[in-house]
């Protein structure tokens, strides 16, 4: 432990306002009886206020015992965590009222989730990466159970609290062995001690974190949790869920894989490129059979994790900042999908793809914007998710990765199949006569809707200050 | 004979082991329960024994960390588990199989 605690309540300031405002929703729980979607408004005022703490605390050194890092890394994913908590927050509120479960905690636990995420972001210690993950699991398995009425629910939160916490026990021993090679959990220490002596716990604990980490991020073979829990899931939390714990779990996977183990990059990233490029393949193709949309845009999260992971296993500045400018614009675009989703999607109605049909000529302008999404997740341009995955795959071709960019490619031209099937069912299709007219979308809808869409177009368009800030944000990972 | 690092290790890993077949192995959902805390249980004993051994009081505040994280955890489950059997009157995770594919 360093001498100097440098205790530093500014550095982790985002961390406590969010914390503060969890708690002040709690408290008002209490008062406010009827209209619960008023705690959901407290919530997403307080959240934008946070914002701009979140985007400027700038402190690049380690603060409180160096156990807490709160640099432009952590800045940059504090910003994702936040937008995705404010849409997902906006979208639920009319969300819970149409499945009857309006209750107050639920704006609680989603504000708790985010701290969690943002404390996996900002940690410079294996304790604090456990606990940030944690308090995000622990989290998200209430709100996966949160439509207890639906068996469907508690079935996917029962499969996703199994496996979560089996995945954070094989994290956990992980880090029993990295801190056992190297005699300290914090992650500079654990990068000064690597290499000297015997690294056989040390190889154990790389590889059974990168199983911890697989296991969040979905990664073939440890991926079979989330079409059912994405299923189950009340669908504004499917959207927090493959969004914000997506991100946190790669913000934490980059973070210990570059600060702590940076000497062994030759023998982990080996070992990822396997599981990248089985990711990659396996969720494109298993993702063409599917019939229900949301687990269609399950397994095409699966793959959208293999491509991110590129970027890890190159382990430069522009790989490392396309996973940043990637988890970004994901944010936007699987938003936007995920809002119409949660908008139609009612009483097991609009579950299947082919109930999209003729949505083009019944609801024109969700039709285009649900096409505008769908092209961006399949990266054509000029959509946000053509400038990522442009900016991933070379960065992997320039650091000779040929294999894995051409699979990329690959899996990226097998999704276009299924994304292009929607939209082929939405405009090319007549609607069934007598079925029953997708619901329209109300003003909270409209805005989050517009957001979204601004947000995967500018950043296709117009991407520039946005790598920059991308490729400024990872700097800290490099040095 | 001196109990050495190997010793809690060998044991930990056994217990890791354990717990790992009873969660992919068992039906029973609150035998399920159980192994995940004899999973969480060995990391315990294998950071204590590192903490010893290295003389470093990291590992020692971790195992605090673990235990209360692993409370919080148990009391998740079984409220999920409360909610699965008054929806499907069944504590077997085989029967729980509405989605797939």
């Amino acid at each position: 432990m360093p001498a100097g605690l440098n205790i530093n309540f500014y550095a982790v300031m985002p961390e406590i306002l969010v914390t503060a405002l969890a708690l002040i929703v709690l408290v008002l729980d209490l008062f406010i009886r009827k209209n619960k979607a008023a705690l959901g408004w407290v919530s997403v005022i307080g959240l934008i206020c946070i914002l701009p703490f979140a985007a400027y605390t700038n402190e690049p050194y380690p603060v409180f015992g160096g156990t807490i890092i709160a640099d432009s890394f952590s800045a940059f994913f504090n910003v994702i965590f936040i937008i995705a908590a404010i849409f997902t927050i906006l979208i639920s509120m009319d969300y819970l009222r149409k499945i009857g479960v309006d209750r107050g905690e639920y704006y609680h636990i989603i504000l708790f989730a985010t701290v969690g995420m943002m404390v996996m972001g900002a940690a410079n210690d294996l304790i604090n990466v456990y606990v940030g993950l944690e308090l995000m699991a622990l989290s998200f398995y209430i709100l996966v159970a949160y439509r207890v009425k639906s068996s469907r629910s508690v079935e996917g939160a029962l499969k996703y609290f199994v496996l979560g916490a089996l995945s954070s026990g094989i994290l956990l021993y992980g880090m029993s062995f990295a801190y056992g090679a190297a005699g300290s959990t914090n992650f500079m220490e654990i990068a000064g001690e690597l290499g000297k002596g015997d690294n056989t716990y040390l190889t154990l604990g790389i590889i059974l974190m990168a199983v911890g980490f697989g296991f969040k991020i979905a990664a073939v073979p440890f991926h079979m949790w989330s079409p059912d829990v994405y299923e189950g899931a009340p669908t504004p939390v499917t959207a927090l869920l493959s969004v914000g714990s997506k991100a946190a779990a790669f913000a934490a996977f980059l973070r210990v894989f570059t600060a702590a183990f940076p000497a062994f990059q030759a023998d982990w990233s080996s070992m990822l490129w396997i599981i990248s490029a089985a990711t990659m393949i396996f969720g494109a193709v298993v993702a063409i059979s599917q019939r229900n949309i949301v687990r269609m845009l399950a397994y095409s999260s699966i793959a959208h994790a293999g491509i991110i992971m590129i970027g890890l296993i190159v382990f430069n500045d522009t790989g490392l900042a396309g996973v940043a400018y990637y988890l970004l614009v994901y944010a936007f675009m699987n938003m936007g999908a995920f809002t119409i989703v949660a908008l139609f999607r009612n009483k097991g109605r609009f579950e299947n793809i082919d109930e999209y049909k003729g949505l083009s000529t019944t609801r024109p302008l969700l039709a285009f914007l649900m096409a505008l999404f769908l092209l961006s997740l399949a990266g054509i341009p000029p959509t946000g998710g053509f400038a990522a995955k442009f900016f991933i795959l070379s960065a992997a071709i320039d650091a000779k990765y040929y294999w894995l960019a051409s699979i990329g490619v690959v899996s990226t031209a097998i999704s276009l199949f299924f994304y292009a099937k929607v939209i082929f069912y939405m405009y090319m299709k007549e609607p069934d006569p007598g079925a029953e007219i997708a619901p329209a979308s109300g003003v909270i809808y409209n805005i989050v809707l517009f957001c979204t869409a601004v947000g995967t177009v500018f950043l296709g368009v117009y991407p520039a200050p946005f790598i920059d800030m991308a490729v400024k944000a990872v700097r800290p990972l490099l040095m | 004979m001196a109990l050495t690092l190997t010793h809690y290790l060998v044991l930990s890993f056994i217990l890791f082991l354990v717990g790992i077949a009873g969660v992919l192995l068992r039906r029973n959902i609150i035998i399920v329960l159980m192994s995940l805390e004899l999973i969480f249980n060995s990391v315990n004993i294998s950071l204590a024994a590192f903490s010893y051994f290295l003389q470093n009081l990291n590992g020692t505040i971790f195992v605090v960390f673990s235990i209360t994280i692993a409370a919080a955890e148990a009391a998740i489950g079984l409220a999920i588990l409360v909610a699965v059997y008054r929806r499907r009157q069944t504590a077997y995770v085989d029967e729980l199989d509405e989605m797939r594919g």
